[in-house]
């Protein structure tokens, strides 16, 4: 990056810290959460029941519409060409047999395609969406190998595909970096993270850890990781006039919106982003080049176009997690109490990105430690650009902490579960902050009974079943409440008693919409069939993403606002002659398709009398929540103790996992049956960081090997045994509903208490992921 | 995938006229050859599907099986015959790929399937020498976990990736195939090839030759017979190593064996000197540990697979316990 964003950067986060100070100090009732939001007292409505998800009839018929299953009259399909070396020029495109091949409408390279901005990369502006800021088909340089070179427009989409592979490519080369080893050797550079440097330090870490009675200090490392959703990245874009329609797999459409009216020099409502499906995210459906491409090429053609990537295309085009190698340092007396915790290292990026790996996120806020040394250092390496995967930070950074208190443990001679709750901080360790909610003890506990945790013999080896090495480990998972600013939501009420909300939200198979709609339903006291929940459109209020397991409160906190305005609405044209005259917003709730006095049920009026009463056939209102200071006032963050039983072949070495458990701390559970899907995936999804998920980058040519779901190991059926979940149900007062984030937190920790469980039964200590049979042989 | 013509063989004669036309390749399932066309790996010009052929599965004179080129592997899995006189057969189909594969998979396209070298598949962005003839070889020092440990050469060290191909290596089987020119027989043992410095020829196949049918000898010690894959998930993974056996017992003397490895070698392995080094001894680990080392003594590992020596060692002999076990 360069030195002026870097200064810009900097000065952003030293204003943050300064109003950071000043938020810490104001008196709660300032804050927003300062009041705990009145649906946390509505134990008995929609909100916590276990509802089937509403869209879960459209996926099952079939009727569900994805990105790639949009059409346009005259529609073509594309198909990419990627670059085969690492860092250069390209010379020559040679696109003649491509453009002579049956179907072939058109042929896009650098040399033909429309003039473009660069993307707007990620966090660069509030509605930045860019995984990188490089040009997109603008030039004849080549960063990564992979990169997209061309794309052929074809009548079908299997003759693009022969079309595309036909264009030959002369490059000159420039030597690359791509092995991490030779990028270390030239020294690494301070991580920054939201503008924030990733780095924290207090009292004297490294002095404390010299003078502990005892002492661990291991490095750890965890491979580069893919995205690897079902659905295929796709985009099906038409230009009507100047406007341009985008059929996106998205989890931010008003950001990707905002980011390609940016490139093509076009006002923000002239790009409309929907989304109604999206068959997974998890960080990487955002913007990559594939909807800038479809755009640019469907415009050059003046034809509408379909980009569907294949498999192996989004292993060229989208960004994974990159690779860690992470130092983590305990010192502590013979109680176990912490007096150094040193967690420190380095990860690689791309020059025209600006996401480091943050690794060190979960460590802290996790232990009572007096002294603390957290640093990420990073290095640029010739790549795509790494991005977001489920828990960036927190899914490797508590393998690498939750082995460290693991090998502690050991090395105390104490049972892990107590040596976590011995370092259990009162307030947060770095901030000093109150924890908004922090009930991880009851976790441990409830897990540990629940799991069977005194049947662990604390000898490693000790159990053996067969040929099978049978051990249990533990870990803590963690997972911060975000609120990100620029939420908005739009409420219509009609005098039918029927209610639509409208946010640019998205349902990515969380159950968002399922959620959502019995939130508002609650809130506004009607049945879950008078409700629509409206999402998936950038022309709707509000600028959410659906990342950083911040949309459920985004959402919250913007229907909460949306709701104050309707009923201020409500109550001023309810007028005199109505049972709520006199009464203001706080002294109402919404109940029996209407608002009542909230201590006086009989006081009532439905929604649809006080509308006819005023001559009006619907009400609008929106409004957005205010800033999210909260997080500057509480330390907030969800929690879980993670349990697993592992076997271990003792003549293959073959590791598989034979029982897991995770016991949640986060907040209230808004609807019990999506949830406990999410906790479910993320576990899966740390089964596969634990045990096989491995990105073969090619250090020589900086090429990916794997790129395919047959190469690229994820967890099959036979690999995920049944998985317990239980939560303590517990509501956050300061955050809205009580809820906090879900769909995260379920892969931190995981991989830890595997690798755990894997010392447990065999007494060997796998510091470097994945954990597979060659290293316990 | 380039543009290619397609038609399906009424019967083998058809079928072996048909693929006389340049650039025409059989076409079975399709599970593998029509995944490399999209890699454009390979690029056939005229597709001669042969699934219409023979697919039965039927005792010979003999008394061992005849099983038609066309049979879909789930049937060769599932047959009773197999599963009760060659169970090490069935076991090692219903250990590869998936469900889905295995219906669509027929027998010839399994002998014939190409390897999965990462480097192989990635036309246009690597080396390779089995692709392209003297390009060079990218996984002799890249990704080689899934490589060769033993019969390589230095233009490629490639597996062949076929768990049934293992147990049929262990059984003595042999492949009946047929071109315009004749019908002949082969013994399975002859049908892959070691890389040497031919490494785009995985078989030692004549141009257009169909595989017709697949012939199991009677073999009463296959009764007594399992196979054991290794690999990197529970399901859908293909052989670090995998070990087929077969194994007679009498009077706590070993009588016969069979033994073959598969995720070794550019062809199934079978290994006929540990087989040597285990006849007429007694059915003890030190026995098989010591006849797996012999077999393994030639073994050249790369610095992805070291592991696997040790791995196949373990498993030979945790394989062969096993039936010892069973007949003990
Ligand atoms: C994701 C994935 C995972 C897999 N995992 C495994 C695994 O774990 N273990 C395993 O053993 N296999 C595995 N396989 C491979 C699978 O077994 C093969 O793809 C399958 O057996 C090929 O059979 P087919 O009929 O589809 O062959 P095709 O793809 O139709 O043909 C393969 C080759 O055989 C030739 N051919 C076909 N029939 C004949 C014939 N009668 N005579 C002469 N030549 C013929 C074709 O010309 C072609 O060259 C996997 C495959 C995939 C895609
Ligand atoms: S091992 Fe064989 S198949 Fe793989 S790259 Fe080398 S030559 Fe090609």
């Amino acid at each position: 990056m360069s030195i002026a964003k870097d200064a810009k950067q900097a000065a952003q986060g030293a204003m943050q810290g300064m109003m950071a100070k000043a938020v810490a100090l104001a008196p709660d009732s300032w804050v927003p959460g300062g009041k705990p939001d009145p649906l946390i007292q509505h134990r008995h409505g929609h909100v916590g029941q276990p509802v089937s998800r509403i869209d879960g009839p459209l996926k099952v018929t079939g009727n569900a519409r994805f990105a790639a299953e949009f059409s346009f009259e005259g529609m073509v399909y594309g198909a990419l060409s990627y670059a085969t070396i690492a860092r250069g020029r390209v010379t020559a495109l040679d696109t003649a047999e491509a453009e002579a091949a049956p179907g072939v409408v058109a042929v896009m390279t650098h040399l033909n395609a429309p003039r473009l901005n660069p993307p707007p990369v990620f966090m660069s502006a509030a509605k930045a969406a860019g995984g990188d800021d490089l040009p997109v088909m603008q030039d004849d340089r080549v960063h990564w190998n992979g990169q997209p070179i061309a794309v052929v427009l074809a009548e079908t989409q299997e003759q693009a595909d022969h079309a595309a592979s036909l264009v030959r490519a002369t490059y000159a080369q420039e030597p690359p970096i791509t092995s991490f080893a030779q990028a270390m050797a030239q020294g690494t550079a301070p991580g920054l993270f939201m503008g924030q440097p990733l780095h924290n330090a207090s009292g004297d870490a490294e002095a404390a850890l010299a003078a502990a009675e005892v002492r661990i200090d291991r490095t750890y490392r965890t491979p580069r990781h893919n995205h690897n959703a079902i659905e295929l990245h796709a985009a099906t874009v038409a230009w009507d006039g100047d406007t341009l329609r985008i059929h996106d797999a998205s989890q931010l459409v008003a950001h990707t919106a905002w980011s390609i009216a940016r490139m093509f020099g076009i006002e923000e409502n002239q790009v409309v982003v929907t989304s109604p499906f999206v068959g997974g995210g998890f960080g990487g459906k955002c913007l990559w080049q594939h909807q800038i491409i479809a755009a640019a090429a469907a415009k050059l053609a003046g034809r509408p176009v379909r980009l569907v990537l294949s498999r192996e295309g989004v292993y060229r085009l989208v960004g994974g997690r990159s690779l860690t190698e992470q130092r983590v340092a305990l010192g502590a007396n013979r109680e176990g109490q912490l007096a150094a915790l040193i967690h420190t290292g380095t990860t690689a990026k791309t020059r025209h990105n600006v996401l480091p790996e943050p690794f060190i996120m979960p460590t802290r806020s996790a232990y009572a430690a007096e002294n603390l040394l957290l640093d990420v250092q990073t290095v640029e390496l010739d790549m795509l650009a790494n991005t977001f995967m489920r828990a960036p930070g927190e899914s490797v950074g508590t393998f690498a902490l939750e082995s460290a208190m693991d090998e502690l443990a050991e090395a105390l001679g104490m049972d892990p579960i107590e040596l976590r709750l011995r370092n259990e901080p009162e307030k947060d360790p770095l901030s000093g902050l109150p924890f908004s909610s922090r009930h991880l003890s009851e976790s441990w506990r409830a897990g540990a009974e629940r799991f069977g945790w005194h049947l662990r013999s604390p000898r490693p080896a000790a159990h053996r079943d067969g040929e099978w090495l049978v051990g249990m480990g533990c870990a803590t998972g963690t997972y911060p409440y975000y609120r990100m600013p620029g939420g908005a939501a739009r409420i219509t009420l009609t005098d039918e008693g029927r209610a639509a909300v409208d946010i640019a939200a998205h349902e990515m198979g969380m159950g968002t919409a399922t959620a959502q709609t019995q939130v508002a339903a609650e809130r506004l006291g009607l049945p879950l069939d008078a409700v629509a929940f409206n999402y998936g459109d950038s022309t709707l209020p509000g600028v959410v993403l659906a990342g950083g397991s911040q949309q459920t409160a985004s959402i919250g906190a913007s229907v909460i606002a949306a709701h104050r305005a309707l009923v201020r609405e409500l109550l001023r044209i309810a007028g005199n002659d109505s049972p709520l005259a006199g009464l203001g917003p706080d002294e109402v709730a919404g109940r029996d398709g209407g608002l009542c006095k909230h201590d006086a049920p009989d006081r009532q009026e439905s929604y649809a009398s006080i509308l006819r009463r005023a001559g009006q056939k619907s009400l609008t209102v929106e409004a957005r929540p205010p800033d999210p200071l909260e997080t500057m006032h509480w330390s907030m963050h969800s929690h879980a103790a993670m349990f697993c039983e592992v076997r271990v072949n003792a003549v293959t070495g073959e590791p598989r996992i034979s029982r897991f458990l995770g016991s949640f701390d986060c907040g209230r559970i808004l609807n019990p049956k999506t949830a406990a899907s999410q906790f479910r995936g993320g576990i899966i999804m740390g089964m596969g960081l634990a045990l096989m998920e491995e990105t073969q980058f090619d250090e020589r040519s900086g090429r990916v090997m794997n790129p395919s779901l047959s190469e690229y190991h994820v967890p099959v059926h036979m690999d995920v045994p049944e998985i317990d979940v239980i939560w303590n149900d517990i509501a956050d007062p300061h955050t809205p509903m009580g809820a906090r984030g879900i769909g995260e937190i379920g892969i931190t920790g995981t991989a830890a208490a595997i690798a755990n469980a894997v010392y447990n039964a065999t007494g060997k200590r796998v510091r470097d992921l994945p954990i597979t049979l060659d290293k316990l042989l | 995938m380039s543009p290619f013509r397609y038609a399906r063989a009424a019967d083998v004669s058809d079928a072996v006229r048909q693929a006389q036309a340049a650039g025409s390749r059989f076409l079975g399932g399709g599970t593998n050859l029509v995944d490399l066309m999209r890699e454009t790996v390979e690029r056939p010009t005229a597709l001669v599907d042969v699934t219409g052929m023979p697919a039965d599965i039927g005792e010979s004179a003999d008394g061992g099986l005849v099983i038609g080129a066309a049979a879909r592997n789930t049937a060769v899995a599932e047959h009773p015959l197999i599963r009760t006189r060659y169970p090490m057969l069935s076991r090692a189909i219903v250990a590869g790929a998936s469900a889905q594969i295995r219906n669509m998979a027929t027998v010839g396209g399994n002998l014939l399937q190409r390897t999965r070298c990462a480097y192989f598949y990635d036309n246009g962005g690597s080396r390779c020498n089995k692709r392209q003839p003297g390009e060079g070889c990218d996984a002799i020092d890249g990704f080689n976990r899934y490589h060769a440990i033993l019969g390589a050469s230095p233009s490629c060290v490639a597996v062949h990736p076929s768990d049934m191909c293992v147990a049929l290596a262990a059984l003595d089987a042999a492949v009946n195939v047929e071109s315009v020119h004749g019908a002949r027989s082969l013994p399975f043992a002859e049908l892959h090839r070691l890389p040497g410095d031919l490494p785009q020829i995985d078989t030692c196949l004549e141009p257009g030759e169909l595989i017709t049918a697949l012939v199991l000898p009677p073999l009463p010690i296959a009764r007594h017979s399992t196979y054991r894959k290794v690999r990197d998930r529970s399901s859908y993974a293909f052989a670090l190593i995998s070990v087929a056996a077969a194994l007679d017992v009498q009077d706590g003397i070993i009588t016969d064996v069979r033994l073959a490895l598969g995720g070794v070698a550019h062809k199934p392995w079978r290994a006929h000197e540990a087989e040597a080094l285990i006849r007429g001894k007694p059915p003890e680990p030190a026995v098989f540990l010591a006849a797996a080392d012999a077999e393994l003594s030639a073994a050249q590992p790369l610095p992805g697979n070291r592991f696997k020596i040790e791995l196949a060692r373990r498993t030979i002999a945790a394989v062969l316990s096993e039936l010892a076990g069973e007949q003990a």
